[in-house]
């Protein structure tokens, strides 16, 4: 079982302005899991959506089992034995599983013999799962098992596996890495994205590393250790943010058993959440997609409001308050969702400046704009946290996500928040800018602002919290210390498996 | 193989173009149209579009031109508000029916009374009375989430039933012989929206339209409502994080639409219409809708738009007297023009692109 599975030679895909992939060459072999690491924008993402059929080479080569290969579309791989679960799942909440297995499949057997179907092979690879159950029900971890499942039914030789951890719970990812080295064991070969090094090193044979659009290096993770491999990625070594000791002080933010409904259908709705934000700190709010971040971000901005006494800020009852009112007394946000939440798209960044600066930077006397300061305004954030645009006339969707994510940040950072409320504000940003950002939030809780920051990225909540506390089905864990705590008190924070059966392997 | 691409930033120079492009290509289909009825297709066109401005009879059409255009301005102005934050009021015909009903009820309940504040009061109950009938889909909207367009369009008919209704009966002139419709307003002297300068066709609706313009102008680039109305339309979601209330800004539109509309009634009722009568509206309220997107929902784009909607309405009547052709083939026209701009209005944000079939 080390023949050679799928052959790339000098794949090449050039976009407008960028080449995404350059002249990139890698065997993946029958019975290895392949680690394809590199940062965002590295170009993983094209590279497997070539193998997948989606997107057409424009040079370059593939063999599979030796003879050419080069897919017209998905449907093509997948017959020739290529399946793929992506980073964001397709399936129809309304829909049970068994029904959105068989919206993708070519030609699905009748539905009596599928639902056992996916009861065998959900046993088999310890992935247990009922297929009559509706999809708007499951965790993110079980709609992952969904995708997978759909794939295995197809019995794939190759199967591709973008960013799967970024939605599971630690103790969920040790189930999913049991699955992935059971269907290894049996000569299946997995070609596995990611920027997580230490998942890297626990699962996969082989990697091989992208940096913009071109492979740097392959090595055997298991001998390679975690920075070694960062500094492949990156091309440098990373600066680590520091923050200049300092002592937390007075609570300014407190929530009181804050319950609010999720305005939408598959929403959320939070659940009994009290917390204390004290000045000075970081509190760090980690959990698994889906479990009421939305939600909690809305709450504390005003988007939502919240009952009378559940949510004091300074003292002062804000619960009927809107976003206005809450940024006058020094409450600032920044949700998840850059374009079309934070920043309206089509607007210029200083339209978008506008947006939640009107009321502190006095971009406003007597209702009317003043946009020659709303220009400098956003102008000045621009310099100072590098946002890389021709200028502050520039719609915000022409920027790249990550220097977007710079303004978002950048724009609220400046506006000197007594309190921050952020969610996954590094979300597909690239590792510079992430530190950047990270080093901001720091730098003004080290000039005594309260920061709330809501990611599901573990790593960067390790690194940036004082406290830690995870949400988990709209209810808020105990908050801890966040020096010192295992990743296994943390998988246990955030849901532990979800009640999800360990694999009997 | 012809490909639409999506542009990175939308085009500045199609978003001129496109209304330009908009009217040449109506012109042509419009030929198609008038040949097809049996008419020299270059004699129509130069009839709708030419005759109005520089034939013989020019100075007469000339003035109709601001008579005809006022309205549609003023209503398209309000209507251009609420389009901008994707509140959808179809309904502007029956606000502008009913402001004529409201202000002209007021002139006749003071009949014959001399005073200099009949017609102030009257244009504060045309504004009102379009106000409030826009209000009942603002409120419904708000209330029990309603669609706005569903209500406001049926609303027209109503409001058309209540226009018959007050000229054969409430409003019916008592010294009318039994004619159907109201007193002439235009012979009582305190209610008259008289020209004011003899001869212009200027009255106060032109002036309102023209300070309407203006408003929306500063509202829409220089004041936090206006910038709160944009936001909505173009980003609901980041309209509420900025701290927009969605339901009082579909009060504030409506409202304000309704009360334009009310208003553009109530001059026409006053003036040039004079009294009022079964078939008091022309569907100002309907072609505002186009001179709204023809003119880019910009207040001067709209202003032009105006003029070239008016002028359709002048040219189409001569094409009507002098042609023999049917008033429909003019609404038809008209049609075409919304038509060919929202369909051209792609080029706007997408451009084409040829690319090669790439070999499976």
């Amino acid at each position: 079982m080390t023949g050679t599975l799928l052959s790339i030679d000098g794949l090449t895909k050039a976009y407008p302005g960028v080449i995404a992939n350059d002249d990139v060459s890698f065997d993946i072999r029958e019975g290895e899991v392949h680690a394809l690491l590199g940062e965002n924008g590295a170009g993983k993402s094209t590279l497997v959506k070539m193998i997948y059929g989606l997107v057409k080479p424009d040079e370059g080569h593939m063999r599979l089992n030796g003879s050419p290969y080069a897919p017209a579309a998905p449907h093509a791989a997948r017959a020739s034995g290529v399946a793929m679960v992506f980073q964001h799942f397709s399936l129809f909440e309304a829909l049970d599983v068994a029904e959105n297995i068989a919206l993708g499949m070519e030609s699905p057997p009748p539905m009596r013999d599928l639902a056992k179907r996916i009861r065998e092979v959900s046993e088999l690879y310890g992935l247990p799962l009922d297929p009559t159950r509706t999809v708007g029900e499951l965790s993110a971890g079980e709609r992952q098992r969904v995708e997978i499942i759909r794939c295995l039914l197809q019995e794939p030789r190759l199967l591709i596996m973008d960013e799967p951890t970024s939605v599971l719970t630690p103790q969920e990812v040790e189930i999913l890495f049991e699955t992935l080295r059971k269907l290894r064991d049996e000569g299946v070969a997995i070609l596995y994205i990611s920027h997580k090094l230490e998942e890297i090193r626990a699962l996969c044979d082989h990697a091989t590393i992208l940096r913009l659009g071109k492979k740097v290096a392959t090595c055997t993770p298991s001998e390679t250790t975690a920075r070694e491999l960062a500094e492949m990625m990156v091309g440098s070594t990373l600066q680590s943010p520091e923050s200049a000791p300092h002592a937390a002080g007075d609570v300014v933010l407190e929530l009181d058993r804050l319950s609010v409904a999720s305005p939408s259908q598959f929403g959320t709705s939070l659940r009994d959440l009290s917390l204390e934000l004290r000045m000075g700190e970081v509190l760090g709010i980690g959990g698994v997609a889906g479990n009421g971040q939305d939600e909690l971000l809305a709450a504390l901005s005003g988007e939502i409001r919240s009952a009378k006494g559940a949510l004091r800020l300074k003292g002062r009852d804000i619960g009927p308050l809107g976003p206005i009112a809450r940024r006058r007394m020094g409450l600032l946000s920044a949700p998840e969702e850059r374009l079309g939440h934070a920043a309206a798209p089509d607007m210029s960044l200083t339209e978008n400046a506008m947006l939640t600066g009107a009321q502190r930077e006095g971009l406003v006397r007597h209702g009317l704009l003043q946009w020659g300061k709303a220009r400098s305004f956003a102008e000045a954030i621009i310099e100072r946290f590098d946002v890389r645009t021709p200028g502050a006339g520039t719609v915000a969707r022409a920027l790249s996500g990550g220097n977007l994510q710079k303004f978002v940040i950048g724009r609220e950072v400046m506006q000197r928040p007594e309190v921050l409320i952020v969610n996954q504000p590094t979300w597909g940003v690239d590792a510079s800018a992430a530190a950047a950002i990270r080093q901001a939030l720091l730098d003004l809780a080290s000039q005594g602002a309260a920061v709330l920051v809501i990611s599901q990225d573990l790593d960067e909540l390790m690194e940036i919290s004082d406290r830690f506390g995870a949400l988990n089905e709209g209810r808020l864990s105990e908050i801890r210390p966040a020096r010192g705590l295992s990743v296994e008190e943390v998988g246990l924070m955030m849901g532990g498996a979800h009640g999800m059966e360990v694999a009997h392997v | 193989m012809l490909k639409l691409e999506k542009r990175p930033q939308p085009s500045q120079l199609w978003i001129y173009l496109t209304p330009l492009i908009a009217v040449l290509a109506t012109m042509a289909a419009g030929s198609v149209l008038f040949a097809f009825l049996g008419k020299d297709p270059v004699v129509a066109i130069r009839t709708i579009f030419w005759d109005p401005l520089f034939s013989e009879f020019a100075f007469y059409y000339r003035p109709q031109l601001l008579v005809k255009g006022a309205p549609l301005v003023l209503i398209a102005i309000g209507l251009s508000l609420g389009f901008r934050a994707g509140i959808w009021n179809i309904g502007a015909e029956g606000q502008y029916i009913i402001g004529a009903l409201t202000g002209a009820g007021v002139g006749l309940a003071f009949y014959p009374l001399d005073a200099w504040f009949v017609f102030p009061l009257m244009v504060i109950a045309g504004a009102l009375g379009g106000w409030a009938w826009a209000m009942i889909p603002a409120l419904l909207k708000v209330r029990f989430g309603t669609n706005e367009i569903l209500v406001s369009l049926m609303l027209v008919y109503v409001a058309e039933q209540l226009l018959a209704s007050m000229s054969l009966g409430l409003m019916k002139n008592p010294e009318g012989r039994g004619f159907p419709g109201s007193r002439n307003l235009q012979h009582y002297e305190s209610a008259h929206n008289a020209e004011l300068i003899t001869g212009t066709g200027m009255h106060w609706g032109v002036v309102a339209a023209f300070i309407a313009v203006i408003t929306a102008y500063v509202l829409l680039n220089r004041h936090i409502l206006g910038y709160h109305i944009r936001l909505t339309g173009q980003a609901p979601r980041a309209a509420r994080f900025a701290g927009v209330v969605p339901a009082r800004l579909v009060l504030f539109c409506l409202g304000t639409a309704g009360a334009l509309a009310g208003l553009a009634g109530m001059f026409e009722v006053a003036g040039p219409a004079g009294q009022v009568s079964i078939d008091f509206n022309v569907g100002y309220g309907f072609t505002a809708i186009i001179v709204a997107f023809l003119g880019r929902l910009h207040p001067v784009g709209i202003l032009l738009a105006g003029a070239l909607l008016a002028l359709t309405y002048i040219g189409g009547e001569i094409a009507q007297s002098q042609l023999g052709l049917p008033a429909a083939a003019i609404q038809l026209f008209q049609g075409m023009l919304l038509f060919f701009l929202l369909a051209i209005d792609v080029m706007t944000n997408y451009r084409l692109a040829w690319q090669r079939r790439e070999v499976a």
